[in-house]
This record gives C-alpha cells, structure tokens and sequence, in this order.
C-alpha cells in the first residue's frame, strides 16, 4: 500500500473514530453499556 | 546462539507485557475473593480486547459483548461508542493488541506452549477456514443480534450466547463453581459452551493462536486495519537472505516475506527475533543501516 494512501486512511480512521467515539457518549451509549456490564451476563456465562 | 538468546528475550518481554496487561483488565481481586463482577463506573470504559464483563476480576467492559447487547436491545442501536474506541485502537496499533495485550490470546499462547506435536494446517484449507472470522463478526456480532427477535422485540447476544469461549472460560466457570444457585441453572447451553471452549482449548494446544486464526470477531475487526495502522512492520530485502526462519516461527503462519503487514500479522515479534540478518524492523524503512 502506498504510504499517501496509508497517511490518508491513518488521518480517516483516527477522525473517524474519535466522532464516533463522541456521537456514542453523546447518545449516552456509555450508560447503557454499564447497565449491561454491572450485572451477570448469563447469555455470556452459558446459563441463557 | 545469541539469536536464540534474543528470542528468549524477545519472548520474556511479550509474556510480561501480556500478564502485565491481563492483570490490568482484570485487576478486581475483591470480584475473585467475593465471586461477585465489580460494578463501579470504570465498567462504562470499553477495553479493546476479548474480555468478558462478568469475569469476577473484569474493571471494563467487553466491546464485542457491549456491541450485541445495543444491537439486541429494542431499538437494536449500532454502539458508536464501541466502535469508535476500536477503530481508534485499530488505526493506531492494528493487531498488535491480539498479539500482546489480549488475555484470551495469552491463555492459548501458554497451552501451545505444552510440549506435543504442532499441526501445521495446509495452506489451502488454512486459508479458506480463515475467513470463517469474518462470518462470526458480521452474522454472529452484528446482524443475528439485530434481526432475530422475539415478540417483545428483544435480540439475543449469539456469539456471546453460543460462541465465546472467554466468557465460560472467564466468567462462567470462576462464578458456577462457588455459586450453587447459577450452577443449579446451568444446562444444556452451559454443556455446549464448555464444549466449545474444551475444542477451543485443546486446538490452541496443537494449533497456534487457533481461536484467534479462525473464530475470533475482534481479530477479524482489527485485521481491517493491520495495512494502514500507524504500527507497522517492514523486511529490508536488501539484508533478506530468504533463509525462511521468519515464516517458520510464525505463531499465525503468515509469509512474512511477501506480505509482511497482511491482516493476520498479531505483530508478536517473533519473526523480527528469529531473523539471523536483523532484515525486519519496525516501522517504513526501507533499506537498513
């Protein structure tokens, strides 16, 4: 891969995600997330 | 002699790193010694590797468990969040994070490590069952979760339902064995995951990184950005005298030589210890010296 289109996709990714990042603390994803989290996941632990 | 020394070395440092980093997602003794998940805030922090959330010792949460559960939830929601602080992490150091921070990636370095005959699966099929990854992420993360719901309009976490051998591994088997109520509940699911992670466990013994070559979602994420990452590897052909010891210490049977920055590439470093020209670096240089 050519290293202009390297540094472009590098510049990209990082903007990119950094909005992303953003918008999803913004849409208050964060708390949803740590709804989930503080309790036992059964799905995760096989018990469904 | 002394390039066995520099692999030895080179190992020590990556084994250090890996429990260093283990240790840091999962630094909640008082979850071990209390068999309860920690609860604080910091679980809002997503960690960027496969660490399951209800792991006893788990202070962040899991961005492959966190994206099914938005996307299972009613209003079946892309978590920006999750994917954001993973293309961040992406871009910046690619699959270097399966290679030295992933503790899933730690257990099945250690169980290789168990002296028995290694496979070595043929090119062919090895390259076909690869994308197989690919299939988990997008079927199994992203659109089962969102699609296949029941009447109230809820989805189901499938890989981590069905699939996800850390969290039996890290969650389940640590809570089931001090809890008789969740062992009481466990049934035919809890019998299929552990199979799972007993054919997962027993292949990483013979196959090197096996969950991470075939199965893994979030190797099969950051592969997307191995090429362009901002960690990136280079071989100095000039020095190269194509002697093959690099392809041949590969824990993820890359051809280091023609493809070096391929989406499989865990950037474990061994091949760059292993070459006795010193022809592999990081970074873009692209003569030596």
């Amino acid at each position: 891969m050519k290293r202009g289109i390297q540094n472009l996709l590098r510049v990209c990714g990082i903007t990119a995600g950094a909005a992303m990042l953003c918008l999803g603390v913004y849409r208050e994803e964060t708390e949803a997330i740590l709804h989930k989290a503080v309790k036992i996941c059964l799905e995760c632990i096989g018990i469904g | 002699m002394k390039k066995s020394a520099k692999m030895r070395r080179q190992s020590r440092f990556r084994l250090l790193i890996q429990l260093c980093a283990a240790a840091l997602f999962n630094g909640y003794i008082a979850g071990f010694a209390k068999n309860k998940i920690y609860t604080g805030k910091l679980k809002t922090v997503c960690v960027p590797v496969l660490n399951c959330y209800s792991c006893p010792g788990a202070l962040g949460s899991c961005p492959i468990g966190s994206i099914q559960s938005l996307a299972a939830g009613k209003s079946h929601r892309i978590s920006f969040y999750v994917l954001g602080t993973l293309v961040l992490f992406g871009t910046v150091l690619g699959r270097l994070i399966c290679g030295f921070l992933c503790p899933f990636g730690l257990i099945q370095d250690l169980l290789h490590k168990i002296q028995t005959p290694k496979l070595r699966v043929p090119k062919t099929p090895d390259r076909i069952f690869r994308y197989f990854k690919y299939w988990v992420l997008l079927l199994t993360v992203f659109l089962l979760p969102m699609l296949v719901t029941d009447r109230f309009g809820r989805g189901e976490p499938w890989f981590c339902k069905y699939i996800c051998p850390a969290g039996t591994l890290e969650g389940g088997i640590p809570l089931l064995a001090r809890n008789g109520m969740l062992r009481r509940l466990a049934g035919a699911l809890f019998t299929w995951k552990a199979a799972v992670l007993c054919l997962i466990l027993i292949g990483s013994v013979f196959i090197s990184r096996f969950f991470c070559r075939y199965f893994c979602p979030l190797g099969a994420f950051y592969s997307l950005f191995n090429r362009f990452a901002l960690y990136q590897m280079h071989v100095d052909h000039q020095a190269c005298t194509g002697c093959g010891t690099c392809a041949h210490v590969c824990p993820m049977a890359v051809d280091v030589l023609k493809n070096i920055n391929c989406g499989e590439c865990i950037r474990c470093g061994k091949c760059r210890a292993a070459c006795p020209e010193d022809a592999i670096h990081i970074g873009h240089r692209q003569t030596r010296r």
